[in-house]
């Protein structure tokens, strides 16, 4: 029977030769995930089952959310964490210092490889399907029930094919991809279901975009999102994942759910406004809306592309005198690659702070909390009510180019704006 | 198990965050949880909410964050049961696994209305409005996902299959 890369991917983790959509199956996972929110309970109901770790290599645990600890009972969290990878022998641990924002750190440290299950207490843990993984968010119980038996079970889901077309514009990146397909399915449009993207467009979308978009399949309700392998994810893989692994395509055949089709040449610049990620709309449409704050980074704009078009704007025009700007380099390794090639010096000319990586103001934890009233354009991924903040403060989400021009005009702007 | 009770009413796309706000996820007790449990949508909630209430919402309820403190929070409150047209994928996991029934009944959720009365049967997947005495039928669970029900939640359902 044809199957999707989804199907493949479970089929041959459950054992069996082929599954098909709402079955129930029970597969192996190649890495389990959490992080410092997720892990405590998750490590207290691992231990009720009363078995040891699965396999130390497969656990990673990364404290980034709360980290550097924010407050005393974020400390005893990470404690928490600290001390079961010392008396476990866990061996992917990332203490502050060496820590990266987890989906940004996994697969640079090539922990995540093509064909795997990986599932992850935190819901971007579908960032993975960007190298051919089957990447799931869970949450802490399933996550410590995998620590122990080193499986998870699943309903496997229908899938989705979103066919892109054409090229991305300079200016437009995955961020813009991703939200105008969920403004136009909506954020329970592929719910329980994956999102496989295929197409020619492929060839325009670097290793970054591709991050950018799987990250925010949760956001359209997706199980999860998938690419497939290509030489874009070859070279991006090389050198980094020293385990063996499976490259694995979807059936010519194969059976979708439906099918949604992108033209990247038709794309422009887009924002979703409060308080969900389905209100998109053109940048154009909204650019008098004033702002007070910009955030780049998170788990889904905070690589080194993302800063360097972040940097190509700011090194225009420094921030506007009425907006902070805060910028967090997703890993360490970002943070140094971007100050090799000078964009933390122009980040820091141009008025913005720098913070070291941490999950922190995305979800309203620390370090750019919104006041009452306040209006911030971010590159990540949620803009939930009081999501960043005051229950009466704004997200608007946005990808970098547009966040670091409207830093820089103190309200909603495209980066043309900045740069005619 | 028949559940009866007064309802939360509240609409589409209830999400984690609303739930519970990340500003307190520095701790994972039930208690604390509970005691700031959907204040960001409903200042009323948490003074006022009974063991055995019942929340009944819109569509993709619990969407967003994979956070199990959302569906911890919810049942520390004292709600016995959640009813919606339907649940985010990871937030249904987190109830079952933690033991908090759910029932996805489809659309006719909008034939409840805030004030209504209702008796919920969550082995027949039955829920009757008492106001109106209209019944709506939620799909039966898949039966593994019954065992985990049935054991209490999954880990409970782990140490009895332990070797």
């Amino acid at each position: 029977m044809a199957m999707t890369m989804t199907e493949k991917i479970m089929a041959r983790h459950a054992g069996l030769e082929t599954v098909e959509p709402g079955q129930l199956i029970q597969c192996q996972v190649d890495i389990v995930l959490a992080n410092d929110i997720t892990f405590p309970p998750a490590a207290q109901e691992f231990s009720r089952i009363g078995r040891p770790v699965f396999d130390v290599e497969k656990i990673v645990l990364v404290p980034d959310h709360f980290t550097p600890n924010k407050d005393i009972k974020s400390a005893e969290m990470a404690k928490t964490m600290r001390q079961f990878v010392k008396e476990n022998g866990i061996k992917h641990y990332f203490e502050v210092g060496r820590m990266g924002i987890e989906h940004v750190l996994l697969p640079e440290q090539g922990l995540v490889a093509p064909g795997e299950v990986i599932i992850g207490a935190d819901s971007h843990t579908c960032t993975y399907g960007a190298v051919g993984a089957f990447a799931t968010g869970v949450g802490s119980t399933d996550a410590g029930a995998a620590m122990a038996t080193g499986q998870n079970w699943f309903k496997v889901p229908s899938s989705i094919k979103v066919e892109l077309t054409g090229q991305l514009s300079p200016w437009v990146s995955g961020k813009d991809v991703v939200l105008t397909l969920i403004g136009r399915i909506g954020v329970d449009g592929a719910r329980y279901q994956a999102l496989e993207f295929c197409g020619e467009g492929l060839q325009s979308l670097s290793m970054a975009d591709r991050f950018t978009i799987a990250n925010m399949a949760i956001e359209a309700g997706a199980k999860n999102g998938i690419f497939p392998v290509d030489d874009i994810t070859e070279t991006y893989i090389d050198g980094r994942v020293q385990k063996s692994y499976e490259r694995v395509a979807a059936d010519e055949d194969a059976s979708y759910a439906r099918t949604v089709t992108i033209d990247l040449s038709a794309l422009t610049p887009v924002v979703a406004l409060p308080h969900l990620p389905e209100n998109v709309r053109p940048v154009s449409e909204v650019n008098t809306i004033v702002i007070n704050q910009v955030v780049i980074g998170s788990c889904t704009n905070g690589r080194l592309e993302d800063l360097a078009q972040a940097a190509a704007i700011f090194s225009h025009q420094p921030v506007h005198p009425d907006v902070r700007t805060i910028i967090i380099p997703g890993s360490q390794q970002v943070y140094l690659d971007a100050m090799k090639r000078g964009y933390i010096e122009t980040f820091i000319r141009a008025g913005a702070v720098v913070s070291t990586p941490t999950c922190g103001p995305c979800l309203g934890g620390y370090m750019g909390i919104l006041a009452a009233g306040e209006r911030a354009v971010s590159t990540t991924n949620r803009n939930f009510r009081g999501r960043m903040g005051h229950v009466d403060s704004e997200v608007y989400l946005a990808g970098p180019a547009v966040a670091a021009a409207s830093a820089v005009m103190g309200r909603i702007a495209g980066p043309q704006e900045v740069l005619k | 198990m028949i559940l009866e009770g007064k309802i939360w009413r509240y609409g589409d796309n209830v999400d984690t965050d609303v739930i519970i706000p990340a500003r307190y996820l520095n701790t994972s007790n039930p208690e604390e949880l509970a005691s700031h449990c959907m204040e960001d949508i409903d200042t009323t909630f948490v003074g006022a909410v009974r063991a055995g209430d019942i929340i009944v919402a819109g569509r993709n309820f619990g969407c967003g964050s994979s956070r199990e403190h959302a569906p911890v929070a919810i049942k520390a409150s004292g709600i016995s049961c959640v009813v919606a047209d339907s649940f985010a994928r990871i937030f249904y996991r987190n109830a079952i696994n933690i033991g908090l029934p759910l029932l996805e009944i489809g659309e006719v959720v909008g034939r409840i209305s805030a004030g209504d009365y209702l008796s919920i049967d969550t082995t027949a997947g039955t829920v009757k409005n008492v106001t109106t005495g209209e019944v709506f039928q939620a799909p039966p669970l898949p039966p593994f996902v019954q065992e985990i029900v049935r054991a209490g939640g999954l880990i409970n359902l782990l140490k009895e299959a332990r070797p």
